[in-house]
């Protein structure tokens, strides 16, 4: 009888080998689990990373005060036709500067001083207000509430986004007292170890760091500070108001002059937040309003219609004729080179880069035949090429998942095989061949490199409202805003890019739905 | 009276026009048809729904070739007979000069006219929207007539004995082929359009210049040597498939050999997600979190090699936008582009080798690795090839995150640029039609495009091959 020793396959040595063989094989699986994991963690990773980039442009500060809109200013002329009111941006603008203004008697002072406070809104802010006044003219000499939004500098401040800024409660403050200096004060605080923990926490880098004292209404800046006592230049409001009141401080690390909003705008804002003027709202306008230079201003309705108007000439183009290319060549094809050849080509047009059907466009549409250049027509025409190779081959799929009894069954009974195709088998390879077109449309509607060729990157401010229109479409607005300087664009352009890739979900969402009612075994 | 011919709304009016005399040849053609029916006559060959296509048919063809016609010509013929007719003193004026002037007349027409203080450019274009409205006008009226000829012809071919279903089948079948043909039409345009403007270019910059001239400076002066944008496109393409060809191999070894069915059935459609997301959409996300990464980790090697004493400057150049970033952005993009045709190519490898590897006692990687991946080796290269072409011509991750400077530089955290997205940045914004500058973007096209091809044809010709051994 064999005992271990003696069986070959018992043997240390080939148990060795059979132990490292099999370690081989779980390493073998393992590089399978991480590079599987590798490339769902991309996924997780870029979609997480672009909706929390996306989060924080969905709400925004607006200034919300109630406004006499008081015919002097808005109607200087007496009398003015709407487009006229429209155009007073001015006499708006300075309506509501001067309504806040009234609040603030140290913006007052000087010119310098007004126009910081004035830049805390952008002029063109209050061209909504403008429209809505223009549109309802009896509104004139009425108190209505106005939202104005905030310039996107002080939006980003006010966010916590840039410049970074750390809030502390740092508990109640003493009975302000009068120091040597003019208009500065010092005033004992509860907690003001935890403000100079964090100062040294933060490490310096040069600079000191701004630290500011909000009490209610009152902002005032650190001079400097001796262990509970401070020093504090009053910004805005009165020295009375920290007596007793509970004290917030906000520590900026950046150095004043490598941020775009100075102290004293910071702490209006404060101010202005604390009287409750200042709102967080949700970003609505992000969806109706059209671009813009100015972030908080910007939206994506014109890229929205944009991308619709050329989705539906690519849709009116590239679905019957990707329909009917596959009919011929799965049913009437003879078997010869011709076919052959195109066979070959529709594989070989499904792989081409798409920045050649750009080219393609360049020269053929707007050239040759002069179509208008940035227009969706041209947009949706290029896209339809672009995506008739994938059309075909979906409804090629289709029509040859229809058994052939069907076809038989038709010719038995006389019909022409036009017929059979047209009455029999099309109907039932219709939704296989729609959810191919869904699928292709969507592939088109993320489309950009074409249409940046074509000239569809133009700054569009008006909806269009045909297909010969000056238009843009959503990515070819992501890219646009993506190159756009100013951090305020990164939140907006991440937004839209969740507006894109929602409508993406969507239509595979139709295909799937489409796909389960209708899907059949034979 | 011509000049309001010219505002009229063609699109609309053609459509219509067709519209209407589709439906009158349908009823007439059918009308005809049951009237011999109710007269008690022989026997039709076809329905009288046939007589009615059949009619409308011959009502259809003459005015769309004449639409045609007008949508291709009308306005270069409406243009040329213009400019033929422009007094003296436009003729002092350059070639493009009259060019742009014309396109602002044309504009002004469009628009409605024009209502300005210019009146020379007034008179101009009330002249060419008259001339415009007698070309409308002269159309309309073609078209018009040509369908009444064709619907009077194929009328009185309606009788008992005429086969109508047959020729409106040919008819139909002939659609058909058109149809599939604007799939060959295509492929013709872009390879002459490409062509057409490359040859204008290569008229002014000699071939070899353009293939083998190491500086490219086409915005500025008129360099065009394109060997560092091939390289930049080359070596972004490489640390694409760097990540691609592992990552997309082994989850297609793993979704089709290990994972149970259940797994396959959730995670094969996430894979294939990479593959939806819209470009402009990795663009940004390589823009805003992996080329700042890229950059900070670059610095930081920096630093560190300086400090170890091995450098005592930079080694690496750590710019905001980098080859790097591109790189590995592109590479997750094109993941699905391998792992999907392996994939298919690993599940067509028949059971019968898998049995006979594990009757032999092989494991479960052995039998994959000596026995399927050999089997299934051209498949793959053949997926390789296809993604490498997509990543080669991929243009949104690369305009917004590689950068602008043509060069040739191995340090992967330097911006590099590519073919395409010289294209992009030769072709938008302001461009001048026909200097070098814009023509040059072509011949980069066409590079691109011969270069794809290649891949794409290679790779599918493989495929076709390994499909026939196991299929």
């Amino acid at each position: 009888m064999n005992n271990a020793q003696d069986n070959p396959f018992r043997s240390e040595k080939a148990l060795k080998r059979l132990r490292r063989r099999r370690n081989a094989d779980m390493r073998f699986q393992g590089y399978g689990i991480v590079a599987l994991g590798f490339a769902l963690f991309a996924l997780v990773f870029l979609i997480s990373a672009i909706a929390w980039k996306a989060s924080g442009a969905s709400t925004y500060h607006v200034i919300r005060v109630d406004l006499e809109l008081s015919p002097q200013t808005i109607l200087p002329e007496g009398d003015a036709s709407p487009e006229e009111i429209t155009r007073n941006i001015e006499g708006f603008y300075s309506l509501v500067r001067n309504d806040l203004l009234t609040r603030f008697p140290e913006a007052n002072e000087t010119v310098q001083s007004k126009r910081a406070f004035s830049s805390l809104i952008d002029r063109m802010a209050v061209l909504p207000l403008a429209r809505e006044v223009a549109d309802e003219p009896h509104l004139i000499g009425q108190t209505t509430s106005v939202d104005v939004p905030l310039s996107d500098d002080v939006d980003m401040f006010l966010k916590g986004a840039a410049p970074r800024a750390i809030f502390l409660r740092v508990g109640e403050a003493s009975s302000p007292m009068r120091n040597a200096e003019e208009g500065d004060f010092k005033i004992e605080v509860d907690r003001l170890n935890k403000v100079s923990a964090k100062i040294a926490a933060i490490g310096q880098h040069g600079a000191e760091p701004t630290v500011l004292l909000v009490a209610d209404k009152s902002v005032g800046r650190i001079k400097s500070m001796e262990d509970g006592d401070v020093i504090l230049e009053i910004l805005t409001g009165r020295q009375d108001q920290f007596d007793g009141a509970s004290v917030k401080a906000v520590i900026i690390p950046s150095p004043e002059d490598q941020r775009s909003v100075s102290d004293q705008q910071i702490a209006w804002a404060l101010a202005l937040k604390a009287e409750g003027v200042i709102k967080r709202v949700p970003h609505f306008s992000l969806l109706t309003h059209t671009d813009s230079t100015y972030p908080e201003l910007a939206g994506a309705l014109a890229a929205l219609v944009g991308s619709l108007l050329t989705m539906l000439v690519t849709a009116a183009v590239s679905i019957p004729m990707g329909i009917f290319a596959a009919i011929f060549l799965e049913e009437f094809a003879p078997k010869n080179r011709l076919t052959q050849i195109i066979e070959v080509n529709i594989n070989n047009l499904a792989a081409v880069p798409s920045i050649v059907f750009g080219l393609l466009g360049a020269t053929l549409l707007l050239g040759t035949f002069g179509l208008p250049r940035s227009a969706p027509l041209v947009g949706g025409l290029v896209l339809a090429l672009l995506i008739l190779p994938v059309v075909i081959i979906a409804a090629r799929a289709a029509l040859r998942a229809v058994p052939p009894s069907i076809r038989s069954g038709a010719l038995a009974v006389g019909a022409s095989r036009m017929q059979a195709v047209f009455h029999h088998v099309l109907p039932l390879a219709l939704p296989g061949m729609l959810t191919g077109a869904i699928l292709g449309m969507a592939r088109a509607l993320g489309e950009t490199a074409p249409l940046l060729l074509i000239g569809m990157v133009a700054f569009v401010a008006e909806v269009p409202s045909s297909t010969t229109d000056e238009a843009t479409a959503l990515p070819v607005l992501i890219y646009s805003w993506a190159s756009n300087a100013e951090r305020a664009w990164e939140p907006m352009t991440a937004a839209v890019i969740v507006i894109l890739l929602a409508i993406l979900v969507l239509m595979n969402l139709a295909v799937v739905l489409l796909r389960r009612k209708f899907e059949r075994r034979w | 009276m011509a000049q309001e011919l010219g505002q009229l709304p063609m699109g609309w009016l053609l459509t219509a026009l067709i519209v209407i005399v589709v439906a009158s040849g349908f009823s007439i053609g059918r009308i005809r048809a049951e009237r011999y029916l109710i007269a008690g006559g022989q026997k039709f060959h076809s329905r009288g729904n046939y007589h009615g296509y059949y009619v409308a048919m011959w009502g259809f063809i003459p005015p769309l070739l004449v639409a045609g016609l007008y949508v291709l010509f009308a306005k270069p013929t409406a243009l040329g007979l213009l400019s033929s007719e422009l007094p003296e003193a436009f003729h002092t004026l350059s070639s493009a000069e009259l060019q742009s002037y014309l396109e602002s007349v044309a504009n002004a027409a469009a628009m409605g006219g024009y209502s300005g203080s210019d009146l020379v450019f007034a008179t101009v274009t009330g002249r060419y929207l008259e001339l415009w409205g007698s070309l409308k006008g002269a159309t309309l009226a073609l078209m018009l007539a040509g369908a009444v000829t064709g619907i009077m012809y194929a009328r009185r071919k309606v009788s008992p004995a005429f086969r109508a279903r047959l020729r409106v089948e040919r008819g139909a079948e002939a659609f058909l082929f058109l149809c599939a043909a604007i799939a060959i039409a295509t492929t013709v345009g872009i390879v002459a359009s490409l062509l057409y403007e490359s040859l204008r270019f290569f008229a002014e910059v000699p071939f070899t210049d353009f293939l083998f001239g190491t500086r490219w400076n086409a915005q500025t002066s008129a360099e065009f040597g394109a060997l560092p944008l091939f390289f930049g496109t080359f070596m972004i393409a490489l640390i694409a498939m760097l990540v691609a060809a592992p990552v997309g191999l082994f989850s297609a070894i793993y979704l089709s050999e290990y994972a149970s069915v259940r797994t396959r059935r959730y995670v094969k459609p996430l894979l294939e997600m990479l593959a939806g997301i819209p470009t402009v959409v990795y663009g940004f996300f390589a823009l805003l979190v992996i080329a700042p990464a890229v950059r900070a980790s670059a610095l930081g090697i920096n630093s560190f090699l300086i400090e170890l004493g091995a450098a005592n400057g930079p080694v690496l150049a750590a710019q905001p936008t980098s080859a790097l970033a591109a790189g590995l952005v592109m590479g997750v993009m094109v993941i699905p582009f391998v792992s999907s045709l392996s994939d298919d190519v690993i599940n067509a490898v028949p059971d019968s080798l898998r049995d006979g590897a594990f009757a032999m006692g092989a494991t479960k990687s052995e039998t994959i690795k000596q026995i399927i991946l050999p089997a299934a080796l051209p498949g793959i290269v053949a997926s390789m090839l296809l993604a490498v072409s997509r990543a080669i011509g991929e243009t949104m991750i690369v305009v917004m995150a590689a950068g602008q400077r043509a060069r040739i530089s191995f340090d992967p955290s330097t911006d590099l640029t590519t073919i395409t997205v010289q294209i992009v940045a030769l072709l938008t914004g302001e461009t001048e039609f026909d200097s070098p500058k814009t023509l040059s973007a072509f011949a980069l096209g066409l590079v691109l495009f011969v270069v794809t091809l290649i891949f794409n044809l290679i790779a599918l010709r493989v495929v076709q091959r390994y499909r026939d051994k196991y299929e």
